[in-house]
């Protein structure tokens, strides 16, 4: 099993949903995040005086799949969260041991 | 009454009086507004402690020295009228009892300290800015006043009376002086922790717009009012207010398009108080196109000077130096160009065949009220420093003043994460029920 983690921006959160939904994704966590990457934030003007704002909202999806879905499952989500702009986001996948179901206790691939 | 009592004038004076009243709760969100979260109370409590100290201060014996006849050369007013002694249910002054000009006059004398406090934002000790408060009205705001405002035929104060300057509503007693004050007052508490480094990002700018708005709402009573009279020089005084107003903001609007690129409501509201400072010597003298003109110059000047803290490394906060030392002195010295001589005064500046003569006294008004509250404020903060101490610790500072000072902070943020809240407040139910039972208990 492979965790995918996609920090988008805000506004692409809903395409990226309706896509994982097409391609059978049947659940996902969804976290209010902030940060940055190169472009390192905006600015802001206070009476001529400029703030650099590091931080800016982001949305951070997390999604269990089964080893063979996941590199199409990365090219699904980067092809919805994409608007050419800078700031778009980063999506990784790191590998997982173990998933339980809390409700039945299945394990593994059967609990996704 | 007496003869010469106007019913409709004083019912004026009055309303403008309680318009000005509401300039000082005005200010203190616009400050408040411009400060982090953590010592916005104070912010606000500064403006507020004023409107308590000077008022008492003002019956005792502010009215008598602002007021009182001359006690020699135009310097200062006697002692004839203290605790308001003498001052019957019929003495009028002009068309108003003398009881409304008094009212009037004393929220000028409350609201210029208040303006001061912008410079020292964030860390001065509270016992140690209501003592200036107390001193600095005292020794500055009422001979100050006494030089401007004090009219007795050619043997009044010896700014306004004596020599002719020209001040309408306050930009030399009000706004210069508070200015020069609030510089003193910056350089002798030294800068902010932080200061040029850390973020120190208005917390609220709604607060900001809502107290410019007010004070914007107010200026109508503090220059239209200071005609004394529901006539047509309140009028002209009225109209020259909001469009210099207006223009100001544009101006400064403009400035910031300019230099960065974005128009900002911070430098609205800030532009709206620019403009207000800069009319208020002139409103009483100039014409509406004479009022645009300085309002657009302040707003462009104002909005430009801000940056001066920055390049001369004093940390005046809120910008008092900015916006009030150089909205007053753009007004004082704009009528010595723009006085038309038919409005109110009759004397005429250099756009209107008077000559340099009237923009000589202006600068006179000028220099001599900013050296004059310089000092003696550098004086007042220097022996507070010195003595009981002006500055909170820097633990303190760190920390957020409102807690220190105050014992209370401006905001709940408790409700920011709901479930974590219910806890809280569960366990702090359990606290408080335990701590009955247990004074019932002993």
């Amino acid at each position: 099993m492979k965790l995918i983690t996609a920090v988008i921006k805000p506004h692409r959160l809903d395409e990226v949903k309706e896509a994982l939904q097409a391609f059978g994704v049947h659940g996902l966590t969804v976290t209010e995040a902030s940060g940055y990457g190169r472009q390192r934030g905006h600015t802001e003007v206070y009476r001529g005086a400029e703030y650099t704002v590091d931080l800016v909202p982001k949305v951070r999806i997390e999604i269990l799949v089964d080893d063979e879905d996941a590199e199409q499952l990365i090219d699904v989500v980067v092809k919805a969260a994409r608007t050419g702009k800078i700031g778009d986001g980063k999506v990784w996948s790191v590998p997982v041991d173990t998933a339980v179901r809390v409700r039945t206790g299945e394990r593994g691939p059967d609990a996704l | 009454m007496p003869d010469g009592f106007s019913a409709g004038d004083t019912a004026f004076v009055f309303i403008c009086a309680a318009l000005v009243m509401l300039m000082t709760p005005g200010l203190a969100f616009f400050y408040g507004g411009m400060v982090r979260v953590k010592s916005t109370l104070n912010m606000l409590v500064m403006s507020f402690v004023s409107l308590a100290i000077v008022s008492v201060l003002w019956v005792l014996y502010g009215y008598s020295l602002s007021f009182g006849p001359d006690a020699g050369a135009g310097l200062i007013g006697n002692l004839d009228y203290l605790g308001m002694r003498g001052i019957d249910l019929n003495a009028i002054t002009g068309t108003i009892p003398v009881t409304a000009f008094a009212a009037f006059q004393l929220m000028f004398a409350i609201i210029t300290p208040a303006l001061i406090s912008g410079a020292i934002a964030d860390r001065a000790k509270f016992t140690a800015w209501s003592l200036f408060v107390a001193l600095w009205v005292t020794v500055v705001y009422f001979p100050v006043a006494h030089w401007v405002f004090f009219f007795d035929g050619g043997n009044g104060g010896w700014l306004g009376d004596r020599n002719g300057v020209i001040d309408f509503a306050g930009g030399t007693a009000v706004h210069i002086n508070a200015g020069a004050a609030g510089l003193a007052l910056a350089l002798v508490l030294g800068k902010r922790i932080g200061f040029k480094k850390d973020p120190m990002r208005p917390h609220s700018l709604p607060l900001v717009m809502l107290g410019s708005g007010l004070l914007w709402f107010g200026w109508f009573g503090f220059n239209a009012g200071s005609a004394l009279a529901a006539n047509g020089v309140a009028g002209m005084a009225f109209m020259n207010t909001q469009v210099a107003t207006a223009a100001a903001v544009l101006g400064w609007l403009a400035y910031e398009k300019i230099k960065h690129g974005a128009f900002t409501s911070l430098g609205a509201a800030s532009g709206a108080v620019a403009g207000l400072v800069a009319i208020t010597p002139a409103c009483g003298s100039v014409s509406m196109l004479g009022a645009i003109a300085i309002g657009l110059i302040a707003g462009a000047v104002c909005a430009a000077a801000i940056s001066l803290k920055y390049k001369l490394g004093f940390d005046d906060s809120l910008d008092v130096v900015g916006v009030h030392l150089v909205g007053g002195i753009i007004g004082s010295l704009l009528i010595g160009f723009f006085a038309t001589g038919h409005v109110g005064q009759t004397a005429s500046g250099l756009f209107y065949g008077g000559g340099v003569t009237q923009l000589g006294k202006q600068a006179l008004g000028v220099v001599v009220v900013l050296v004059y509250s310089f000092v003696l404020s550098w004086l007042l903060g220097t022996a507070i420093q010195k003595t009981i101490g002006f500055r909170v610790s820097e633990d303190v500072e760190v920390a957020g003043i409102d807690q220190a000072e105050h014992a209370e902070s401006a905001y709940d943020f408790t409700a920011v994460g709901a479930s974590i809240a219910r806890a809280v407040s569960a366990t702090a139910t359990v606290s408080t029920v335990t701590a009955e039972k247990t004074e019932v208990d002993a």
